[in-house]
């Protein structure tokens, strides 16, 4: 059967033979910054051409289809066009600060890999605090947005960058929460724990309403989270023209709109991973045929589809519900998810002392 | 009461999201729904809406014969200057004058598809055609003569 493991071991086998264990953990190293780049590329031209189809078949449109079979090739198509494009500084703005907050942002993007499952023993850093590591790593992409947004010498930009700021800090919390009520049931911060806490079953079955809760409050937090409409409020093309990359231009507009995608697919995998198994395959009860099915899916195979299967129920989200105000984006968080999640987290507390999950 | 209120409230908003949810996922899940035309390909089967303006035109019936009297009313709510009309005085075979048109000319190039004249005209002699494919490379070919040559006015319009 495929798997990723046997490929892995037998690179590192075969480097720490030929090489002295410095030089192979370099190489090592330099494998996993091209995986790296390379997977956010694709995913860049994937998932924008799947939100672009998305949102065309909601909107009972069709969508890209010229540029190749049924429009496949049209995201290469604008990647070259941003590509050839002249990237434009505005004139007084800090251009130190200005040319860094793309990379701060794709950064994050990029730390924020290391933890994640994306199959069975294929994982880059399988650190025992990862969704601390991943909460903690995550706040940080503020930063990149605040110094875009400063640096660009527009009050747009400012404007676009503060709200920015005011949301995720908010939102982080509800966020934070929903990961929490997941660790309180497995009683590990190790992402490959949390995986094989669900051999038996995923967490959003096997916890009950509140897992499902937990669930909900979680894709709504890191919708904002990602400054995605309903919560655009950063980018706020009605009243800030793009928020904080107003003045961005050619490809360094394209690091933050690739970004934004990274983002998604990354609160996708860590949703996926806590609340439905990472890569492991969907198992009921005692019903062992089934379960031997389900076992010959590649890994990889059940982790990439519930992630794809979350992007889509965000895109969903972002092409239906109306955009919210800033005051109601603020209540939201303030005196809805929090509250909620609070409560929620007290009665996942109750369960997981009492054993009622399965 | 405050909690009370607070849950119907969430109920109620999470719902009406739900509600907008189903919708669009059937909207997803039922590509027959679309409703882009794409426009050079199916140009043999373009369905143009009854109501869509294009240009206007001067129905004619079989005997070549319009139900325009000259009148002019259509020239006067013209906005722009688009319609104008030349008119005759035709001598009946007894000897009496009657006014008529010689020439109802249209300058698409300045119409802006307002509908006006059509409003206007009391014997609805002219209407908005559907057509909308009016490019050409030399611009007099936009102004043009709405009366069919050798036409005459109906029997019994006045």
């Amino acid at each position: 059967m495929f798997s990723l493991e046997g490929i892995t071991t037998s690179v590192q086998d075969w480097l720490f033979m030929k090489f002295n264990p410095t030089m192979a953990l370099a190489m090592e190293c330099v494998i996993v910054i091209l995986l790296a780049i390379s997977l956010f590329a694709i995913l860049g031209l994937v998932l924008v051409l799947m939100e672009r189809k998305v949102a065309a078949h909601i909107q009972i449109r069709l969508g890209p289809n010229r540029v190749g079979p049924g429009g496949m090739f049209q995201t290469v198509a604008d990647t070259l066009k941003l590509i050839m494009k002249e990237g434009l500084v505005p004139d007084m703005a800090d251009k130190f600060l200005f040319n860094l907050a793309p990379f701060v942002v794709m950064m994050v993007g990029m730390l924020l890999l290391a933890p994640i499952a994306f199959a069975k023993n294929f994982q880059i850093w399988d650190i025992n605090i990862g969704v601390l590591y991943i909460s903690s790593v995550s706040s940080l992409s503020v930063i990149g947005i605040l110094m875009a947004g400063w640096a660009s010498n527009n009050k747009y930009s400012l404007l676009g960058a503060m709200r920015s700021g005011a949301q995720i800090v908010s939102y982080e919390l509800s966020a934070g929460f929903a990961v929490l009520t997941i660790v309180v049931l497995t009683g590990s911060l190790q992402i490959s724990e949390i995986v094989k806490a669900q051999e038996n079953g995923w967490w959003i079955f096997k916890g009950h309403i509140p897992a499902i809760i937990a669930f909900v409050l979680y894709i709504i937090a890191v919708t904002a989270e990602t400054n995605r409409a309903p919560f655009d409020l950063a980018e706020a093309e009605s009243e800030l023209t793009a928020g904080f990359h107003t003045e961005y231009s050619g490809m360094r507009f394209a690091l933050f709109f690739l970004a934004e995608y990274i983002n998604i697919f990354i609160v996708c995998a860590i949703g996926a991973t806590l609340f439905f198994g990472g890569w492991m395959p969907l198992h009921i009860g005692n019903w062992a045929a089934f379960n031997h099915i389900m076992d010959y899916i590649p890994s990889s195979v059940w982790f990439m589809g519930k992630t794809f299967f979350l992007i889509f129920l965000i895109m969903w989200f972002r092409w239906t519900f109306p955009r919210l105000r800033v005051d109601q984006l603020l209540n939201l968080e303030w005196k809805y998810l929090l509250p909620i999640s609070l409560f929620n987290l007290l009665l996942v507390a109750i369960i997981a002392i009492l054993g009622w999950h399965f | 009461m405050f909690l009370k209120e607070y849950i119907a409230d969430v109920v109620n908003g999470v719902s009406s999201l739900l509600k907008g949810m189903r919708k669009t996922g059937y909207y997803f899940v039922h590509p027959k729904e679309i409703i882009t035309e794409q426009y050079p390909d199916n140009r043999a089967t373009l369905l143009m809406s009854e109501r869509f303006k294009g240009e206007v035109v001067m129905p004619h019936d079989a005997q070549n014969e319009h139900a325009c009297t000259g009148c002019t009313a259509c020239e006067l709510a013209c906005p722009n200057g688009t319609i104008k009309v030349v008119t005759k005085f035709e001598v009946s075979p007894e000897g009496k004058k009657k006014k008529a048109i010689d020439a109802l000319v249209y300058r698409l190039e300045l119409c802006t598809m307002c509908n006006l004249c059509v409003v206007a005209c009391p014997s609805d002699a002219i209407k908005m055609a559907p057509n909308f494919e009016h490019s050409v490379f030399d611009r007099t070919k936009l102004t043009k003569v709405l009366n069919q040559p050798g036409s005459k006015i109906r029997e019994g319009i006045e």
